[in-house]
C-alpha cells in the first residue's frame, strides 16, 4: 500500500529502494511537519479573521461621520449652506451631501411611524461627511463649525474604532508573520532531518557514485523521499486543523472577535495550499542539503 | 568452467558496440587510446608526491598488471584512472576527455564505461546480491533482463546467492560479486584492484579465467595485484604487460617476471 501510494507519486520506486528505509526518522519528519501544519491553519485563520475585522471597522470609520444641523426656524438653512461652505475647503473631506427628507424620514421610521410630518418638525438636518485619504482633522473642523455655524455639531462616533483597526492590521501582520516562521522553521526542520539522513547514508552515496549514479540521481531519491513525508504530514495537519476550526463554537452566539476565528466562504480553500506548500518547502530544501553534501564527494 | 565460458554470451548482446568487439584482434577506436596519463603526478595533501611523471597509454584491448609493493599508489592510480582522483600536476584523459575539464555528470557517465572492482569491495547492505550486481544498470535508468542477471550470476559461481545479503557473503563471494557488478554495464574498460586479494589459489584462478575472457571480449582490462604468481599464470594464457610502481613512477617489467 505504501509502495503503491509513493509510486504514485515518483516515477522510480528502485531509486528510492537504493536508499535504505528509516522507519523511525520517517515518523518524526511526518510528525513534525503534521505539528506545523496544524499551526499554520490556525495563523492562517487568525490572519483572515483579523483582516476581515480591520476591513468592517474600516469601512465603518470611513462612512460614519455625519453633521447634525439643529437651528431656530428659518436660519437651518442659511447654516447648512454654511456647512457645506467649510466642508468644501476643508481638506481630507471627499464629499459631503445633504440627506433628502425621505432619507431623513427613512432614518427616523423605525422610532416615529411611516406617517411622520417631517417638514413641520423641528429635526435636525443631517450632513453626511465622506473622508478620502487620510481623513480630516476633527478637531479643526469641530472649531470652524463652531465659528460659523453654532447649530451644526460633527458626529464621528466611530472614530474611537481607529486603534482598534491598527490593532487589526497588526494581528493580521502578526499572522502573516507566523505563517512566515512556521515555514521557515519547516525548512530548518527538514534541512537537518536532511542532513542527519544524507550523513547516515553516506556509504551508500558513496557506492552509488562509484557505480556511475549521477548526483540527481542520488539527490532525488532523498528528496522523494521527504518531499512525501512533509506532505504527508502537512495534509494529516491540515485535517486536524481545519476539523478544530470547523468544531468552534458557532459565529453567533455573542458575536465578536474570537467566534470570527474561522474561514469564510472561498478561503476555505487556502488551507488546502498548505501541503503542497509543505512539499515544495521539503522538496528545496533536501534539494539544497543533498547538493551541498554531493558536492563535497568525489 | 568451460560451461560458464557460454554464459557470457547475453553480456556481449546486451549492447551494440560489443557485436564487433567479440573479435579481439581488432577492438574498435583502433588507434586511440581509452586511458591516458601525460607527466601525471599525484600526491595526497600534506605529504610529497607519491606519483610522480607517470606518462601511461592502455590502449583498447589491451591487458595489464599493475603492481609494486603495498603502499606505492597501485589503489591511488586506479582511482586517477576513474575519475576519483585529479592529478596533481599533469593530464589524465578518459575516453577523450580531460578528467580536469569533466563535471560531476561526465565522471558519473564516464564510470558507466569503466567497470571497477575496488580492494575494498562496498555493497548496499540493504539490498540483495542479485540488485546489487544490477545497481549500475538501475542508476542509469536501464532494466536488467531477468535472465541476463542469472547467467551473469552462474558465470561468476553465485547462483546460490542471488538473495542473500551482502554482509553474508565470503570474501572470495564479495569478490565475485564486485566482478559481476562491474562488468554488468559491459563496459569497455574494467579496472581490478586486488580482486583475488581474498581468495584461495583456485578461486583466483577462476577469477584470473573471467577478466582474461573479458578482454578476449575486446574490453580493456588492468589488474592491480602484488601477487606474482597470478600474473604469471596469466601470462601463459593472455598477452599481458606489466607495470610497476617504484621509486613514485612507473615502468615497464622485463621478461624477468
Ligand atoms: N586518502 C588518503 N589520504 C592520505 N594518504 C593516503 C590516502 N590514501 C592512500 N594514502 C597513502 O598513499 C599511499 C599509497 O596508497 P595506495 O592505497 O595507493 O597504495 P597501494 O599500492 O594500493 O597499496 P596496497 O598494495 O597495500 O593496496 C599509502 O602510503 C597510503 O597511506
Ligand atoms: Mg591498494
Amino acid at each position: 500500500m505504501r509502495r503503491r501510494f509513493s509510486s504514485l507519486v515518483s516515477r522510480d520506486t528502485q531509486a528510492d529502494r537504493v536508499v535504505p528505509p528509516t522507519g523511525f526518522t520517517a515518523r518524526l519528519t511526518v510528525f513534525a511537519s503534521g505539528a506545523m501544519a496544524f499551526l499554520a491553519v490556525f495563523a492562517l485563520a487568525l490572519s483572515l479573521a483579523t483582516g476581515r475585522l480591520a476591513d468592517q471597522w474600516s469601512d465603518a470609520l470611513a462612512q460614519s461621520a455625519t453633521i447634525r444641523v439643529s437651528a431656530p426656524d428659518g436660519q437651518v438653512d442659511q447654516q447648512v449652506l454654511t456647512v457645506m461652505e467649510v466642508l468644501q475647503t476643508t481638506p481630507g473631506i471627499k464629499d459631503a451631501r445633504v440627506l433628502t427628507d425621505s432619507e431623513q424620514r427613512d432614518l427616523l421610521e423605525p422610532w416615529f411611524g411611516p406617517d411622520l410630518p417631517i417638514e413641520t418638525l423641528p429635526v435636525p438636518r443631517l450632513i453626511e461627511v465622506i473622508e478620502e485619504g487620510e481623513g480630516y482633522d476633527p478637531e479643526g473642523l469641530r472649531q470652524r463649525l463652531a465659528g460659523e455655524a453654532p447649530g451644526a455639531i460633527l458626529d464621528d462616533h466611530a472614530r474611537w474604532r481607529e486603534p482598534l483597526v491598527r490593532a487589526a492590521d497588526r494581528l493580521r501582520g502578526l499572522g502573516v508573520v507566523s505563517i512566515l516562521l512556521i515555514t521557515l522553521t519547516m525548512a530548518a526542520m527538514i534541512t537537518l532531518a536532511a542532513n542527519a539522513a544524507l550523513a547516515a547514508n553516506a556509504q551508500v552515496i558513496h557506492v552509488l557514485r562509484l557505480v556511475g549514479a549521477r548526483d540527481r540521481y542520488i539527490a532525488g531519491a532523498f528528496v522523494r523521499r521527504f518531499t512525501l513525508r512533509a506532505f504527508s504530514g502537512a495534509a494529516f495537519g491540515v485535517i486536524a486543523g481545519v476539523l478544530a476550526i470547523l468544531f468552534l463554537p458557532s459565529a453567533d452566539v455573542g458575536g465578536g472577535f474570537l467566534t470570527g476565528l474561522g474561514f469564510r466562504g472561498w478561503h476555505w480553500i487556502l488551507p488546502l495550499a498548505i501541503p503542497p506548500l509543505a512539499g515544495l518547502v521539503a522538496f528545496l530544501a533536501t534539494r539544497h542539503a543533498a547538493n551541498t553534501t554531493l558536492r563535497e564527494l568525489t | 568452467m568451460g560451461s560458464k565460458t557460454r554464459k557470457i554470451k547475453p553480456l556481449q548482446s546486451r549492447d551494440c558496440n560489443n557485436c564487433n568487439a567479440g573479435a579481439k584482434l581488432s577492438p574498435r577506436n583502433t588507434g586511440h587510446t581509452v586511458i591516458e596519463f601525460e607527466e601525471v603526478s599525484y600526491g595526497y595533501s600534506g605529504t610529497g608526491p607519491l606519483l610522480s611523471d607517470i606518462n601511461l597509454k592502455l590502449a583498447p584491448g589491451s591487458f595489464h598488471f599493475l603492481t609494486g609493493p603495498s603502499g606505492a599508489g597501485k589503489t591511488t592510480l586506479i582511482k586517477l584512472c576513474y575519475g576519483a582522483l585529479v592529478p596533481t600536476q599533469g593530464r589524465v584523459t578518459l575516453f577523450d576527455q580531460d578528467v580536469r575539464q569533466m563535471t560531476r555528470d561526465d565522471v558519473a557517465h564516464t564510470r558507466r564505461k569503466i567497470g571497477v572492482v575496488h580492494q575494498d569491495v562496498q555493497f548496499l547492505d540493504h539490498l540483495p546480491v542479485h540488485e546489487n550486481v544490477a545497481l549500475p544498470l538501475t542508476v542509469s535508468g536501464k532494466t536488467t533482463e531477468v535472465s541476463d542477471l542469472s547467467d551473469l550470476m552462474e558465470w561468476v559461481g553465485l547462483t546460490g546467492q542471488m538473495e542473500a545479503l551482502p554482509p553474508a557473503l565470503s570474501g572470495g563471494e564479495r569478490q565475485r560479486a564486485a566482478l559481476a557488478r562491474a562488468v554488468i554495464m559491459s563496459p569497455d574498460v574494467i579496472l581490478a584492484d586486488e580482486p583475488t586479494g581474498n581468495v584461495d589459489w583456485d578461486m583466483s584462478q577462476r577469477l584470473l579465467k573471467l577478466l582474461i575472457e573479458l578482454n578476449r571480449m575486446g574490453k580493456t582490462v588492468l589488474i592491480a595485484t602484488h601477487d606474482m604468481n597470478l600474473i604469471r599464470a596469466a601470462k601463459a594464457q593472455v598477452q599481458a604487460r606489466v607495470l610497476r610502481i617504484s621509486d613514485h613512477r612507473v615502468q615497464l617489467a622485463g621478461a624477468d617476471l
